[in-house]
């Protein structure tokens, strides 16, 4: 039985429905969609701050709310730690009385060494501030090690990067990717940031007007054409997962194998053999129905048009098959005409731009590495 | 200083005393009401709360008279059921200070509770925090400085309480002659000055002691949260 099952209905604060359907046995979950898409609000429904009105909801095979027998576990009794968007540390405690809150107040016992949640999150020389002292990152990186230390079995997080900028995100996200490596605790992550999404979740759920019922592997949730909406037509994009077949310090370049093709991209500090995750926005990938010459674009990659969906815009979005895993291109309505684009057609696609978004973090030898 | 004066000294400070502990958790309770809650006649409760600092306080000590007399409706069955007579006692004086401190403490606990952020309380709830544990951990140190705050002025306010005092309890030497009774009786009489001037100085005193020791505890408590 996955340890996350929720499958409940209710009304979010403003009234209207919400729906949730997904499970979630290890990694990260993503809970993605618009604002006011209603994400917080099943959050908070999975920790017990706000009541479904029909439904179930368990936690590593503990029933928190089932409406049928009228179960409906108070937040306290539930072993999910929430990690706030504004990280709500209590500003009358330091870091340390912080820290182990739970212990000592919740009469939570410490499945986790209070030692090792520390180093994990290098909170070393934080010990002994007071919370109003912090930066957002540190007071984020306290949050996230005082909801580990109450001893949960699944980690709630609500936009958790949201109030930082752009440098201090980048400075958290490897600690998410440490946390679910060492800790192999369910982690639910909301967010309505593509890129974080590609680069932590295992499973996504895109959440759209309420409805969170369509969930499945990352990758595939990407390239799916029917939630272009929902994860937003600027930034759609995919990601696809390959391996480091070169590297080619001379010109500061990257050969990533992705199923039998290769893909160049900018990039240092790999190592051959290293799995990178990457990003392909759907707006930076052109189709040419023969390979091109005199062309200043490298990555020309030979796909079949999987499925190709247009309306009454002036764009068409395609989705292109490159042996097991799938790119979303996104060209001009009148250009996918003139070259009487289709299903099953053979054609190159030209790549104008790709971005690393998660280097593995574990090696060969298992061993941790922070990027 | 007399006996006498020193006798009149310490009824006072029993009086506020009494007065500001005994009606601290009942304005706690008000003040939470008032904070957290939207009900039906909240604004008439908030009136009630306000009364005694709006009205002449010699119509509260008539009101007090008529509910907690020996006579009263209140305090017939005060006394048939637990024995107890607030009228012409200490303890009718205390009653009378705690009412026309009440509005005093109210308001700056009301402040301070209003200023705790909600979310803190669900953050410990998830945390595995009880309602009691959430209680004493989270808002008890955080709405100290308002307690403290609402305690100092409820104290001073019942120390120089004078008017619903003189009308409910009179003025009964060793029994309700607080401070501020006892330098009126002084004054009215032709040699009485000099006495009058050391409770006028005493009263400052302490008044002024009050202060001090709140916003001492006040910083103790503010040093924590800024390191």
């Amino acid at each position: 039985m996955s340890r996350l099952i929720v499958d409940i209905a209710g009304k979010a604060g403003s009234g209207f429905p919400i729906c949730a359907r997904f499970e979630s046995d290890a990694g990260i979950t993503g809970l993605f969609g618009h604002s006011g898409a209603g994400k917080t609000t099943v959050l908070k429904m999975i920790a017990g701050m706000r009541r479904p009105s029909s439904g179930r909801i368990v936690i590593d095979g503990q029933v928190c709310f089932d409406r049928e027998t009228g179960t409906d576990l108070p937040p306290a009794r539930r072993r999910s730690g929430f990690v706030f968007q504004d990280g709500r540390l209590f500003p009358h405690l330091t870091v340390r009385r912080n820290l182990s809150y739970a212990s000592w107040a919740g009469r939570r016992q410490m499945s986790r060494p209070f030692s090792e949640v520390v180093d994990l999150l290098g909170l070393h020389d934080l010990l002994d501030r007071w919370p109003d002292t912090l930066s957002g990152g540190e007071r984020q990186r306290v949050a996230i090690g005082r909801a580990l230390l109450s001893d949960p079995a699944i980690l709630l997080m609500d936009e958790p990067l949201s109030s930082l900028d752009h440098m201090r995100r980048a400075h958290i996200l490897p600690y998410l990717e440490a946390i679910k490596q060492e800790t192999k605790i369910p982690i639910v992550y909301v967010s309505h940031e593509v890129d974080e999404m590609a680069r932590l979740t295992d499973t996504l759920v895109v959440m759209s007007k309420g409805d969170a019922t369509s969930f499945g592997e990352t990758a595939e949730m990407f390239a799916r054409l029917d939630l272009g909406p929902a994860l937003g037509r600027q930034k759609a994009g995919v990601v696809v997962d390959g391996l480091v077949s070169a590297v080619d310090a001379d010109w500061g370049l990257l050969s990533v194998d992705v199923d039998g093709q290769t893909i160049e991209l900018a990039g240092t500090g790999f190592e051959v053999g290293q799995p990178v995750r990457l990003m392909i926005r759907a707006r930076d990938v052109s189709i040419a129905s023969s390979i091109p010459q005199n062309l200043s674009i490298r990555n020309r990659l030979r796909c079949v048009v999987e499925e190709m969906v247009t309306d009454d815009s002036a764009f068409a979005e395609l989705s292109l098959r490159i042996g097991s895993q799938i790119i979303r291109s996104r060209i001009a309505r009148k250009s996918a005409s003139e070259l009487a684009l289709g299903p099953g057609q053979e054609v190159i696609g030209l790549l104008k731009a790709v971005s690393v978004e998660r280097r593995a973090m574990v090696t060969k030898a298992g061993q941790l590495t922070r990027p | 200083m007399s006996e006498a004066a020193l006798s009149i000294i310490a009824l006072s400070a029993k009086v506020a005393f009494a007065a500001t502990v005994v009606s601290l958790p009942v304005a706690f309770a008000i003040a939470w009401l008032l904070a957290r809650y939207d009900f039906r006649g909240k604004s008439l409760l908030q009136a009630a709360v306000t009364l005694p600092l709006v009205v002449p306080p010699v119509v509260t000590g008539y009101a007090l008279l008529l509910l907690f007399g020996s006579k009263g409706a209140i305090g017939q069955w005060l006394y048939e059921w637990f024995g107890i007579v607030f009228a012409f006692r200490w303890t009718g004086a205390a009653l009378a200070a705690g009412v026309m401190a009440f509005p005093l403490l109210v308001r700056p606990l009301r402040l301070s509770i209003e200023a705790v952020d909600p979310g803190l309380e669900e953050a410990a709830a998830t945390l595995g925090a009880s309602r009691l544990m959430r209680f004493m951990t989270v808002v008890l140190p955080l709405v100290m400085p308002g307690i403290l705050a609402g305690m100092m002025l409820g104290f001073a306010k019942a120390l120089g309480e004078f008017g619903a005092t003189i009308t409910f309890v009179s003025n009964i030497p060793g029994e309700t002659q607080t401070l501020s009774l006892a330098v009126y009786s002084l004054l009215q009489s032709p040699t009485g000055d000099a006495e009058a001037l050391k409770l006028i100085i005493a009263s400052i005193v302490i008044a002024i002691s009050a202060v001090i020791l709140s916003e001492w505890l006040g910083r103790r408590i503010g040093r924590r949260g800024a390191s």
